[in-house]
């Protein structure tokens, strides 16, 4: 997942198996978890692919929130949002990372390690406050565990 | 289907059971506003004013009129105050999110916000704060589009879509964020979008307009040293009166040559000509096709939205397409040469200024094998504000006649204007072409109607003819999809981009389908009111033979009057 | 019909569930709390004796938990993170009981259970998500294998009988959507609907993760009761593990013809299960924008009728379920209809699984039986609050539904009783607050949520959230007048009655509770600038008090200088300058500061 730049993968063979207008949105997240987001260009393989117009896949992509036209950080920092989170005062915690990184909710650091985004309900509700970075849940955060989870991330 | 009886607005009433309740109030003189729901596209009802309140098994209710259907015993109100409340919340929630300049929109006083913020008494809008900015896409020569007056109905992406099958724009982003774009961001210009409008005339606000030329025209004609000339389509004159309040069908030829005198154009000319002389090409083309099987189906090419079409999307089927030029850029291309010879001046002292019904005709005569010879397209939209901006008074101006020579023209290039016109005119003269003689009946009702697909089977002089009539972008994708897989049965087709043909164009006033029924039934009036309704006898065209371009299909008609096509890019 | 004999060897489960066995919770909040960790300690310690990975029973709030069968003596432990593994290990190895860590030795001693009613969630946090052996030893498949004996007619009627209502929300009885849909021929599309995107529930996600084979075996009855062959799992892609998982056990699942061609061996009975992931659209929960998202188009809901019965996914008859109902099929088909039909209450039959979170004592997935009162709900089963603070409201039903004051408290847990006080159980997630929550500010995070979800089709819902959100954000700022309350009231009751869909149409009904329920503190926000509940940070005042000795402290930490004072005397905030973060507050240590 982490590979993007080092191992670009071969958008044609990502694409093999999708053939169907039903195959947007796996095709996009099989695009995506290769490539680190959705580029025009590979929007525009997709398109030819299966045989749909270019304007409903990038009404898609701009329709679903999973979905990016630019590259994240090398950890993509997706703090959750959810009710339990905002009861245990999710809205502080980001705040606080934005400005542990630098930078704002959507963006990237300087660096490319970091990226941040506030998601919906990641379903950690009983360990609000929670965050997600990549597939792995991090529950109970407060600014001090922040610290440490970030920091150990190089 | 079952007939049901309802009380509408406390009065009894027996209607269909598979008819819409807003139809059902229209039927009773009755009108709900509403701003999504279009007779020709999917009812989505996603605009919300249509609603009216039911009363059902003592229960009530709000819902949308213009997808519910009606139940035995149902009662329905359709003004109430609770409906007014509604309606005008709904609306100040649009103008909250709407670019208020209205005097400076295009689309002033043709909106249909604007009439019913009228109607509601909308005094103000009680929601204030975050509005949309967004910068106005002007890159297309034909269509504007300024997203902070789009109220999101998504009328323009079913037309262009589901009707036309361009799929130039959806909606991107979602919620308050939601908006009508082309992908990733490109541009009108950069798009698949063929200029035809259809959007435009579906657009209720001034989202999407024609892009107007008429500060370009003014300035042209408080030029010094040029003659000014203007040629104006077929199916102009039965629709311009409508932007004067006129009712559809009313032929206005007179008062609109009468007018463009006023404004200021030194010569006034008839588009018909130019019907004429692409038929008489046509038909020689055809008939080479036919004798020599080559190339066949082939297809007319009046229409700039289909040939863009074409070229997007069946570069490899353009074998298909005839070459003849469209009346248009014949009429340009003469004006230019032939005329311009006759006056003995040159052709950049001319200033040409179309008037067509046709937002895509301004992409077209940009197309470089066209350069220098059509200056300016006006719409008959646009037209109908130069009037007006001009002060003539249009309704009571007398009528007057074309300018000649290029004035003269038959009751077959009057058809042009409609769906099925050009094959018609087309096959009076392949049947005298291939009979070698004057056939008496000169009508092909089959191919008339408002279906969007008309096939018929024709015999001329000893030949069966196989033709099909199209309109609308999604039937010319069904036919080329046959060419492609070497289906087709025929062996002539019509393809006009717009309902209608273009009576229905993308410059032409909005309307319904009713109104466009008279507007054709006006331009059948008209070839039947004509002494000749057979494009190879008119007397002008024949004249320009003779004069200048030599035999029917010669090299010189060649060269001036038919073109070739591209492979065109999009994204 | 093959016996379940003939699909897996049952020995080898029964003795998995009762020999020596340690468990550790691996579901999602267990590995948020440290449970992989936990488990690899375990693994480390080379105890001998099997380590079985296994789902959420429901205590998040105690998570990391280990189970320890030894010698027949089941014992609980609770908060067992990594470093508390060697204690662990060593009374294991000693054969004690670590009483230390210890929450009971069966779930009924617990008090956390004492009033649940555990049907769907039997399983989870027992048996190894992914072992078949032990899903059957406990039970699996005997729901189908009554099922196929049974005539398809006959299975919808034993739904019909046990009264079962749909779980996502809207409540629609089970066995008439299924008589509809199996009466159309043809192909038909059986859909689970696990896009659980309200926040504050996921229950759905514990028995993806917990009990795979319980959802599969539901789906393979509904689709012999129906006559499809064709099920698609819909779930978010914010629940990587349940949809591994799921892919997982269907896997197992087809290995054993449980999926599949004749499945069970009964002839012509084909049954297969695809999974979708969802792309993070809240709306696609809704059954028509379901059917866009799998048709690969943006997830905008379309009017009904059509409905899906009608034409769903390419237009084909298409019947869609949550996942708890497809779940509680198996169970009813496990006992019988008229058996199910006694839990629960008079309207509403059965059990529902509950997310309970917010700021009482024990959060985590619970199942009640329909018609326990919400009181029982908070204390018996919450444990009511940390010290000190007070009951303010229930949310219900997350951002569709409504709050519930303490007045409320003894309304009963069913769709009608909870209707007739203005809330809905929705999914069924349940978000207790205390006193330090702002009503105001509760409905505008709602509508930040609704807002940014909306799909923007109709103008009520695309329009009317961001401007209600404004008013709420207008009103917790300070700015807002009476004039705004009416004006959100009627845009509150434009919205629910104008809007397409369902999202749009229960929008607002956070505003509306609150304004019915917590007018005063709209009022207090509005008259007086204050915020009851001082969490509207704009109608905060800090002051420092008579009684301040004048350690500067409070200058220190202030973020933005606006302290300023003499050692030992009586510091002064500056008002213009003050952010009001409350750090000042927090750091006083003789309540010096006083906070309005």
């Amino acid at each position: 997942m982490n590979n993007h730049e080092s191992l670009k993968p071969d958008i044609h063979k990502v694409l093999k198996k999708y053939d169907s207008k039903k195959d947007i949105i796996p095709a996009l997240q099989d695009i995506q978890e290769n490539f680190g987001f959705v580029s025009e260009e590979n929007a525009e393989s997709l398109a030819k692919k299966i045989n749909s117009p270019l304007v409903d896949i990038s009404g898609v992509v701009t329709f679903y929130n999973m979905f990016r036209l630019k590259p994240v950080g090398k950890y993509h920092i997706a703090i959750c949002r959810g009710t339990a989170c905002h009861v245990q005062n999710s809205e502080e915690l980001l705040k606080y990372v934005e400005k542990k990184l630098k930078i704002k909710t959507g963006e990237i650091t300087q660096d490319g390690r970091f990226s941040l985004e506030a998601v919906n309900c990641i379903g950690a509700c009983a360990k609000a406050p929670a965050m997600m970075i990549h597939d792995k849940v991090y529950g109970q955060l407060t600014e001090k565990k922040i610290d440490a989870i970030l920091d150990s991330m190089k | 289907m079952t007939k049901v009886k309802i009380e509408l607005n406390g009065q009894e009433i027996m209607c269909e059971s598979d008819e819409y309740l807003m139809d059902i109030a229209r039927k009773h003189h009755i009108y709900i506003p509403h701003l999504c729901q279009h007779d020709r596209l999917e009812r989505t009802a996603n605009c919300r004013l249509c609603i009216i309140e039911i009363e059902l098994n003592g229960k009530r209710k709000i819902m949308t009129s213009c997808n519910a259907k009606p139940v035995e015993g149902m009662k329905v109100f359709t003004h109430t105050p609770k409906l007014f409340e509604y309606r005008r919340i709904n609306l100040e929630l649009l103008l909250a999110n709407h670019d208020l300049n209205c005097p400076t929109c295009p689309a002033n006083l043709n909106c249909k916000l604007q009439k019913y913020s009228g109607d509601l008494l909308v005094k103000e809008s009680r929601f204030n704060g975050a509005r949309k900015m967004l910068p106005v896409d002007e890159s297309s020569p034909s269509i504007r589009r300024d997203n902070n007056r789009c109220i999101l109905c998504g009328k323009c992406i079913k037309m262009c879509s589901d009707i036309q099958t361009v799929h130039a724009i959806q909606q991107h982003h979602r919620g308050f964020d939601t908006v009508v774009e082309h992908s990733f961001n490109h541009t009108m210009a950069e798009s698949s979008c063929v200029n035809c409008g259809q959007c435009v005339i579906a657009c209720p606000t001034g989202a999407l307009t024609e892009r107007s030329d008429i500060q370009h025209v003014i300035d042209a004609l408080n030029t010094e040293g040029k003659i000014l000339i203007a040629q104006t389509a077929p199916s102009i004159r039965a629709t311009l009166g409508e932007c004067f309040d006129m009712p559809p069908g009313r032929n206005v030829t007179g008062k609109m040559v009468s007018a463009l005198r006023k404004i200021g154009f030194h010569r006034v000319f008839d588009t018909d000509l130019g019907a004429d002389i692409t038929i008489i090409e046509e038909a020689t083309e055809f008939v080479k096709r036919l004798k020599s099987k080559k190339n066949l189906p082939m297809i007319t090419t009046c229409c700039p939205a289909w040939i863009k079409f074409g070229e997007q999307f069946y570069f490899d089927e353009l074998n298909h397409m005839s070459t003849c030029r469209s009346p248009q850029a014949i009429l340009a291309s003469l004006i230019k040469t032939y005329y311009a010879k006759k006056l003995k001046i040159e052709s950049k002292d001319i200033i040409l200024v179309d008037i067509m019904p046709c937002t895509a005709k301004k992409f077209e005569i940009l197309r470089p094998e066209f350069s220098g010879e059509a200056d300016y397209v006006l719409t008959t939209v646009e037209l109908s504000k130069l009037i007006n901006q001009m002060g003539i008074d249009f309704v009571n101006l007398e009528d007057e006649d074309f300018d000649n020579p290029l004035g003269e023209s038959t009751g077959a290039g009057a058809i042009f204007g409609h769906t099925g016109g050009v094959m018609e005119a087309a096959l009076r003269t392949v049947a005298d072409f291939l009979g070698h003689k004057d056939f008496k009946n000169v009508e092909y009702t089959k191919i008339r109607g408002m279906e969007t697909c008309k096939e018929a089977t024709v015999e001329i002089a000893g030949n069966e003819v196989n033709i099909c009539v199209v309109h609308t972008l999604g039937e010319a994708r069904k036919l080329m999809e046959q060419i492609k897989k070497g289906e087709s049965k025929y062996q002539f087709i019509e393809i006009m981009a717009c309902f209608g043909g273009c009576i229905g164009g993308g410059g032409q006033p909005k309307f319904n389908e009713e109104a466009l029924k008279k507007r054709v039934e006006a331009l059948i009036k008209e070839d039947e009111g004509k002494e000749i309704r057979k494009s190879h006898k008119n007397p002008t065209a024949l004249k320009i033979y003779e004069e200048y371009l030599g035999e029917f299909g010669s090299e010189k008609a060649h060269e001036l009057l038919h073109t070739k096509y591209y492979l065109r890019e999009y994204k | 019909m093959k016996y379940i004999t003939e699909i897996v060897d049952l020995k080898k489960g029964y003795d998995e569930l009762r020999e020596d066995r340690i468990t550790v919770g691996m579901a999602t909040c267990g590995i948020s709390a440290g449970a992989d960790k936990t488990y690899e300690k375990l693994q480390e310690s080379l105890l001998d004796i099997m380590i079985d990975p296994v789902g959420c029973a429901g205590m998040c709030y105690a998570e990391p938990i280990v189970t320890v069968m030894k010698d027949g003596l089941l014992s609980i432990y609770g908060h067992v993170t990594e470093e508390k593994v060697p204690m662990l290990v060593q009374s294991i190895k000693n054969n004690i009981v670590c009483s230390e860590l210890l929450l009971g030795h069966s779930l009924e001693e617990i008090d956390y259970y004492r009033k649940q009613k555990r049907i769907l969630m039997s399983n989870c946090g027992k048996i190894n998500p992914l072992s078949l052996h032990q899903y059957i030893a406990n039970g699996g498949y005997g729901g189908l294998t009554r099922a196929l004996k049974l005539s398809s007619q006959d299975v919808i009627d034993e739904v019909k009988v046990s009264g079962l209502r749909g779980r996502g929300g809207a409540g629609f009885p089970t066995g008439t959507k299924w008589e509809i849909i199996a009466q159309k021929q043809g192909k038909k599309y059986l859909v689970c609907n696990g896009d659980e995107g309200d926040p504050g529930a996921f229950m759905n996600r514990t028995i993806m993760e917990s009990d795979p084979f319980r959802l599969i075996e539901g789906m393979t009855i509904a689709a012999y009761a129906i006559g499809s062959d064709h099920g698609i799992i819909y779930t978010r892609a914010e629940y990587p593990l349940a949809i591994t998982t799921l892919k997982q056990a269907i896997e197992i699942a087809k290995k054993h013809d449980l999926l599949g061609k004749n499945i069970f061996g009964v002839k012509d009975f084909d049954f297969d299960i695809e999974i979708k992931k969802g792309a993070g659209a809240f709306v696609c929960g809704e059954e028509t924008a379901l059917i866009a998202s799998i048709m690969g188009k943006r997830g905008n809901p379309r009017f009904r009728p059509p409905y899906p019965a009608e034409k769903g996914i390419d237009d084909l008859p298409t019947n869609i379920n949550n996942v708890s109902t497809l779940s509680l099929v198996t169970s009813i088909l496990g006992m019988t209809g008229k058996e199910f039909a006694r839990i629960g209450s008079e309207k509403t039959k059965g059990t529902a699984m509950i997310c309970l979170t917010g700021k009482i004592q024990r959060t985590g997935v619970v199942e009640v039986p329909m018609g326990i009162t919400l009181k029982e709900i908070v204390y018996d089963i919450g444990g009511g609050f940390s010290s000190g603070k007070k009951f303010k409201a229930v949310q219900v039903g997350g951002p569709a539904g409504g709050c519930i004051s303490e007045k409320e408290l003894a309304t009963a847990l069913d769709y009608d009783s909870l209707s007739s006080i203005g809330a809905i159980l929705g999914s069924g997630g349940i978000v207790v607050v205390d006193d330090t929550a702002c009503m105001i500010d509760m409905a505008k995070y709602f509508m930040t949520f609704t807002k940014t979800e909306s799909c923007g089709k109709c103008t009520p819902c695309r329009e009317g959230t961001t401007r209600m959100y404004e008013i709420l954000d207008k009103i917790t700022k300070g700015l807002g007048t009476k004039r705004d309350l009416e004006l959100l009231r009627l845009l509150a009751m434009f919205v629910k009655e104008n809007s397409l869909c369902g999202l749009g149409q229960n929008s607002s009904n956070p505003i509306l509770s609150t304004l019915n329920k917590f007018y005063d503190e709209y009022l207090e926000h509005v008259d007086h600038k204050r915020c009851p509940s001082h969490s509207c940070k704009n109608l905060l005042a800090y002051t420092i008090l008579n009684n301040c000795v004048g350690c500067g402290h409070c200058a220190r930490v202030c973020p933005v200088q606006c302290i300023s004072g003499r050692l030992k005397e009586r510091h002064i905030i500056d008002q213009n300058k003050c952010i009001r973060c409350g750090a000042c507050y927090e750091a006083c240590a003789f309540d010096a500061i006083e906070r309005k």
